[in-house]
């Protein structure tokens, strides 16, 4: 049975007056695709910040592996092994894409920035495999032929690849998606959910922020529903698409958004 | 491939012209005050250069003249009141710089745009305003009268004369700036080259991207900033030596405007920009003195069309495959 790898512990989030996300608790297994949905403005986003450590919780905590990691530093959580994607693609833009997927291995450096500077064995070592690794995981995510681009140059669907490749570069854990299908065509997102199932293929475990119903139907493993900042339901694809509440919560879209 | 020798050729043609040819014909030709003006735009230029590593990590900076003005104190100060050799004061200059911009950037670095840009220009008052205070500053006078750098000899073997000594001492202030000032550069070229270039490029672009792969941000803005301060540093207290003073007023709000026109108009993009920024800003400033009471008008009319059409900086102006050594 899978083994639970990432707690959400009565996570509450107060804007002033507004409590985005309330009590919600739930727990991501190992080496599963774990989807968040819920209307716009439910809270999704807030909740994805506060697992990724972008946002304090104003009650509440996150475990990583037995470690309390909510309220740390973003780039401590990421060390720990949960590592977050972006919403708009979120790159950077002036490098060429073989680059953004470069700098993303910080986390492998092996010399510190004095080695990097004077270009030490170890340092020139890590260039190496970085270089190495990145071509791999432009290759796996498709990118190969544009890997001299200039990363501002790319079409959207593969901004998102991109983003995905940054995340990977990381060696993460858990990789957090956030709406990795947003803007996309019928196509591409077909294709960008095989990219994700490969992703957990090579041992990631994925949770994702998503409005693409069919999408989230398809990909998921589990599904954690949001409304108004509570959950108000968990499950699997086909538990979810028969919840009443769920139903109920997107009365006024269409059927067939929700994939029934 | 072609860019490592070109850059290669490009850098020694540099360091011959700047050492051997440029002082060989200046004292061909007996011209002191062009020494005197190359000397000043190697100093200005290696302030520049700080700047310039502050607006690589997206930051725009306009306090580069506060760490100047502590660095020519900090000299002058330890040369006159504590005795030291003139070439110890330089390092010392280049760490108390690090240590305040560390103290300092801790708590400002965490703005961001016109709101960093707005409290270094702050900085250079302050700096102004705490010399004009201090004690150890000498107030409002300032420390005139500094001693021309002394020798450096390893046992009875000179290494550098006495800068008293020498009959013209121009040469060598020249020398001693235009050198720093090519290591300066090297080292800065060596650090936008090496992977911490990289990642101050990821810094630039996307901070909250940046820390999500893991990079401790606040750090590297500090190691970047420290950076930059001790160049100012370094710079000021050389200043004071050639100049044999420093006052409240050695630098002002108006030089921390320079070092950052300096970077824009050379190119943000490119190392050597602030060096030919320096060198065109400064001459350029002089030819117009023929000008009388257009200098200042013809001056700021040619650097807003020069912004408008160039806005990638004058070295955007060379050809692409070349452009890659000059970066």
């Amino acid at each position: 049975m899978a083994q639970g790898i990432l707690q959400v512990e009565h996570l509450t989030k107060r804007f002033g007056g507004l409590v985005a996300v309330n009590d919600v608790s739930f727990d991501l297994n190992e080496r599963e695709i774990l989807s968040v949905i819920g209307p716009n403005g439910a809270g999704k986003s807030t909740l994805f910040k506060l697992i990724a450590s972008f946002l304090r919780p104003s009650s509440g905590r996150v475990v990583f592996k037995g470690e309390v990691i909510s309220g740390r530093a973003p780039h401590i959580v990421a060390r720990k092994g949960v590592v977050r994607t972006f919403q708009e693609a979120t790159i950077f833009r002036g490098m060429t894409v073989r680059d953004n997927v470069i700098v993303a291995h910080h986390l492998r450096s092996r010399a510190n920035l004095f080695g990097y500077y004077v270009g030490t064995g170890v340092a020139r070592a890590d260039e190496a495999e970085f270089g190495r690794s990145a071509d791999e995981i432009l290759e796996f995510l498709g990118l190969s032929g544009l890997r001299d681009e200039q990363a501002s140059a790319l079409p959207q669907g593969h901004l998102r690849a991109l983003g995905i490749a940054i995340g990977l570069a990381t060696n993460p854990s858990v990789l957090l998606l956030d709406e990795p299908f947003a803007g996309m065509n019928h196509d591409e997102t077909m294709h960008a959910v095989d990219l994700v199932r490969g992703v957990r293929d090579r041992g990631v475990t994925v949770m994702l922020v998503e409005h693409d119903m069919p999408a989230v139907m398809r990909i998921s493993d589990r599904i954690v529903v949001i409304n108004f900042g509570q959950k108000i339901a968990e499950g699997t694809p086909a538990e979810i698409q028969r919840d009443e509440k769920v139903i109920e919560a997107y009365l006024g879209v269409e059927d067939e958004t929700i994939g029934l | 491939m072609e860019r490592f020798p070109l850059t290669v050729i490009g850098a020694i043609v540099l360091v011959v012209a700047l050492v051997v040819v440029v002082p060989w014909v200046l004292v061909a030709t007996g011209r002191n005050d062009i020494f005197y003006t190359l000397t000043l735009i190697s100093l200005l230029s290696i302030a520049s250069a700080g700047v310039w590593i502050t607006f690589y990590i997206g930051r725009i900076n306009i306090g580069q003249a506060a760490y100047a003005l502590v660095g020519g104190y900090v000299s002058a100060i330890l040369v006159v009141d504590y005795g030291w050799s003139f070439w110890l004061t330089i390092p010392a200059a280049g760490l108390v710089c690090a240590i305040i911009a560390v103290l300092i950037g801790l708590p400002i670095l965490r703005l961001r745009g016109v709101y960093f840009a707005m409290v270094t220009l702050v900085s250079t008052e302050v700096a102004r305003l705490a010399a004009l205070a201090l004690p150890i500053t000498h107030g409002a006078r300032g420390m005139n009268n500094l001693p021309p750098p002394g020798p450096i000899a390893i046992g009875s073997f000179t290494i550098v004369p006495d800068f008293g000594t020498l009959q013209n001492p121009n040469p060598a202030f020249y020398l001693l700036s235009v050198g720093t000032m090519l290591v300066v550069f090297a080292l800065v070229y060596r650090l936008v080259h090496s992977r911490i270039g990289r990642l101050f490029v990821a810094l630039q672009q996307n901070e909250e991207l940046a820390s999500s792969i893991g990079v401790n941000i606040a750090w590297l803005r500090i190691i970047a900033y420290a950076f930059s301060a001790v160049l100012g540093g370094v710079a000021g207290a050389i200043f004071s030596a050639i100049s044999q003073s420093v006052y409240p007023n050695s630098f002002t709000t108006q030089d921390s405007i320079n070092f950052m026109l300096n970077c824009f108009l050379g190119g943000l993009g490119y190392v050597l920009g602030p060096m030919v920024g320096t060198f065109v800003l400064r001459f350029g400033w002089d030819l117009l003195f023929q000008t009388a009471r257009f200098q200042l008008l013809i001056y700021a009319a040619v650097l807003i069309i020069l912004m408008l059409v160039l806005p990638n900086g004058l070295l955007s102006l060379i050809p692409t495959q070349r452009r890659k050594a000059a970066r």
